[in-house]
């Protein structure tokens, strides 16, 4: 206990010094903890993809469609339990700033397979009665304040033209990475006018989502399904939903890999500072730790002196970082709200923002250490200052 | 007189390591800063070089890229009888129609498949692209499944190579050539003959249309005229803004990252900053006592101040700098958002970022000085004598 009043009170001897360094690494555990956020956002896809769930696609790649009878064949292979489709479908509301995902979906199979979206029973019912209804998400209706009943526009930039919609239902997410800013509407309506103005189009899904038996089947039902449309006009590429997730996430690979070293680089500016000012405080002390080496301490208390000092301060300012991300991360959620619909914190964060302020405390302290064991008894008494 | 500034020099050299680490943070800053600033420079400066100002490109009305637009045989014989039309070496229409789609490749490296744009080209493209350069091999043969790569795709992906196949669309694309486009969009697309393309994937329309003007002036008028006509339901953009306006999301999202981020590690930096200047106050007061005793001036104390923290910002920002120049090295590869698809880009350094970068570092140098240089010049003579 009373080492540990020693190591506070050492550390506050300076307080203009202690003060700004604190502010320091508040700031970098801050940044820190902001940008490993970010990146999980970006996986936030991947997190809450489900095993059971298999996305079947064009193999050329994800803009050539599927045919629609693919569905019946699919719908064969053992172990498949249920099949939906889908359709990107790109729809602008009002400017091209406010981007959401928007698709048409067959929305009896689709909400069967996303258990994760939550729709109140009447909701369901009147959307699965009303071709022109749409569900949105929870935060996507607070953002553009809609409610139950109001028609909304849609500017197709795939499907030409402006397509109106009745919002039938607002769903909410079971689980805290479920996304709650997707838009989806019935396919067939999509279809129904792409029969008439985009004859390419009708008839055409852009991918498949299959539900699975059993997580363990998920091997052998993307074979036998790819094998089934092998040498057909449309070849298809069936991979998990995670996997799926993951290619879209790699295709953005540079830009996750260069925040995620810029998350480091901070770590190594506020090192920088901390490192300075242990310099400084040993600097200032090395009559002292002439004084106690006298007085018979040994290097390995003033080692512990040292560390300790270095550790309170580092600590203290990982608390400080700690607790103002929360704060600082709703504020961002609301800010990019359209980008990352899902913006948690996630407990590695912590951790790792733990781990940095130990790395920064033990780093920074070892030259300065070096220097204040190193000094013979007589050179530190006769320094001054 | 002032305070001749070897002073500060030998200031900052007495204390190496303070000096060292707070530069070296402040490098870091800078180096940052100017890193991320030099990525957005790179993407537009790859956008806006991909198009040539006196090409017009036509879409679909509403769609932004040409991966979603679509211009129908019909509406393509419309626009061929335009007259602004220039004339190539060989007396043809410097015209052409053009099928782009995407296809996943597996990358090096990675092996993660990457959506690279796939350009069905006529026997005039190329004329409307003389950044084009082949490197290696030959053109593709129109009315064959010959096709051409760019370096970066050549780069960067799996497989690719003269004489490999690249296999969708039920057919064997040959690779007998690889071009160049300098440091433009096209040298991350595969080239080959259009209609072939359009057979294979079972298109219908092309999905864009470009011609060369004959006279740069005459935009207005080809605008004026498409949307006249009810029959082209399409939208003329110059090349340049074309492709400009593609990378505008993505730079965006570069520039707000960047600058958020430099502007909190900037307060790490400034905060090292002061701290160190903060010690070399307190620990020269009978230093600043005698300098005052001798009759410099208050001022002059406070300038000798500010210049040593200046001078650490001016050592922080060509560190930075020099080491952020490297990175011009470095070619990133990755997905544009707004076109789904590959695109190579390099960081690209300018004076504009060199002055910015710079003046960075001095402002965090001043921020990080000016409150201990007024502490330093408000000492009083007598006090700052008897301080040991």
């Amino acid at each position: 206990m009373l080492i540990l009043k020693v190591l506070f009170r050492n550390a506050f001897r300076n307080k203009l010094r202690t003060g700004l360094t604190l502010l320091g690494i508040t700031i970098a555990i801050l940044a820190f903890g902001l940008l490993r956020t970010l990146i999980s956002a970006w996986y936030a896809g991947v997190e809450a993809s489900s095993a059971t769930r298999l996305v079947t696609r064009n193999s050329v790649s994800i803009i050539f469609p599927l045919p629609h009878f693919y569905k019946d064949k699919i719908q064969q292979v053992t172990g498949v339990k249920t099949v939906s489709y889908g359709t990107w479908f790109g729809g602008v509301y009002g400017d091209e700033k406010n981007f959401f995902a928007n698709f048409a979906v067959e929305p009896k199979s689709f909400l069967e397979l996303y258990p994760e979206f939550i729709l109140p029973q009447n909701e369901r019912e009147t959307f699965l009665k009303e071709q022109k209804g749409c569900v949105v998400g929870r935060k996507l209706a607070e953002r553009f304040k809609w409610k139950i009943g109001d028609l909304v526009t849609l500017k197709g930039t795939i499907f030409l033209g402006n397509w109106d919609f009745v919002v039938r239902g607002i769903y909410r997410g079971r689980d805290k990475d479920t996304d709650e800013s997707q838009f989806f509407f019935h396919w067939d309506y999509l279809n129904e006018i792409s029969k008439k103005a985009l004859p390419g189009w009708a008839d055409q899904v852009g991918y498949y989502i299959i539900g699975v038996n059993r997580p363990e089947l998920s091997g052998d039902v993307t074979v036998a399904i790819d094998q089934l449309f092998k040498n057909s006009l449309a070849e298809t590429l069936t991979e998990t939903e995670k996997a799926f997730q993951q290619g879209f996430v790699a295709m953005s690979g540079a830009i996750v890999a260069a925040i995620q070293i810029v998350s480091f680089v901070v770590i190594f500016i506020i090192m920088a500072v901390v490192a300075n000012t242990m310099a400084m405080t040993t600097r200032e002390r090395i009559g002292e730790y002439a004084i106690l080496k006298t007085l018979g301490f040994g290097g390995g208390h003033i080692t512990a002196l040292i560390f300790g000092e270095s550790l309170v301060i580092t600590i203290l300012g990982c608390l400080l970082g700690g607790i103002l991300t929360f704060p600082a991360t709703k504020v961002i959620s609301h800010e990019l709200g359209a980008y990352f619909p899902v913006f948690n914190i996630g407990r590695e964060t912590l951790y790792l923002n733990l781990a940095a302020a130990l790395i920064i405390a033990f780093v920074s302290a070892i030259i300065p250490t070096r220097r204040a064991i190193k000094i013979r008894i007589a050179d530190g008494l006769r320094r001054i200052g | 007189m002032a305070i001749p500034l070897a002073y500060n020099f030998r200031n900052l050299w007495t204390r190496r390591l303070t000096t060292i680490l707070t530069v070296s943070g402040m490098a870091l800053v800078v180096f940052v800063f100017a890193s991320i600033l030099m990525l957005a420079e790179g993407l537009q400066k790859t956008l806006t070089e991909t198009g040539s100002f006196d090409n017009a490109v036509f879409l679909r009305k509403g769609s932004n890229s040409e991966v979603v637009s679509g211009v129908t045989r019909q509406q393509a014989s419309i626009l061929e009888t335009f007259p602004e039309i220039a004339i190539g070496p060989r007396g043809q229409k410097l015209f052409s129609r053009e099928a782009v789609l995407l296809v996943a490749l597996t990358k090096k490296g990675s092996d993660k498949p990457s959506n690279v744009v796939l350009r069905g080209i006529d026997e005039n493209s190329l004329f409307l692209r003389p950044q084009v350069r082949l490197v290696e091999g030959r053109l593709p043969r129109m009315g064959s499944t010959e096709i051409i790569v760019g370096t970066s795709i050549a780069r960067k992906f799996k497989n690719i190579g003269i004489n490999e196949k690249l296999c969708c669309g039920m057919r064997d694309w040959r690779i007998v050539g690889i071009f160049d486009a300098g440091s433009t969009g096209f040298s991350s697309e595969i080239w080959g003959d259009g209609d072939q393309f359009m057979q294979a994937f079972r298109r219908s329309a092309y999905s864009s249309v470009i011609f060369k003007l004959w006279d740069s002036s005459e935009f207005e008028n080809v605008k004026s005229r498409i949307e006249g006509d009810p029959r082209l339901t399409l939208e003329v953009k110059r090349e340049t803004k074309y492709y400009a306006d593609q990378s505008e999301v993505m730079a965006k999202f570069l520039r707000i990252l960047g600058i958020s981020l430099t502007v909190i590690f900037s307060l790490g930096a400034v905060i090292g900053a002061m701290i160190t200047m903060y010690s070399a106050v307190a620990n020269r007061i009978a230093e600043i006592g005698t300098l005052r005793a001798l009759g410099f001036k208050r001022r002059d104390i406070l300038i000798a101040f500010l210049l040593e923290s200046l001078l650490l910002g001016f050592l922080g920002g060509v560190m930075g700098l020099f080491f952020a120049s490297f990175m011009q090295l470095i070619t990133i590869s990755t997905m544009n958002f707004q076109t789904f698809s590959e695109l190579a880009f390099n960081f690209s350094l300018n004076f504009q970022i060199i002055y910015m970068g710079m003046a960075f570092a001095l402002i965090m140098g001043f921020v990080g000085g000016v409150l201990p240089a007024i502490r330093a010049s408000r000492m009083i003579i007598v006090d700052a004598l008897r301080a040991v």
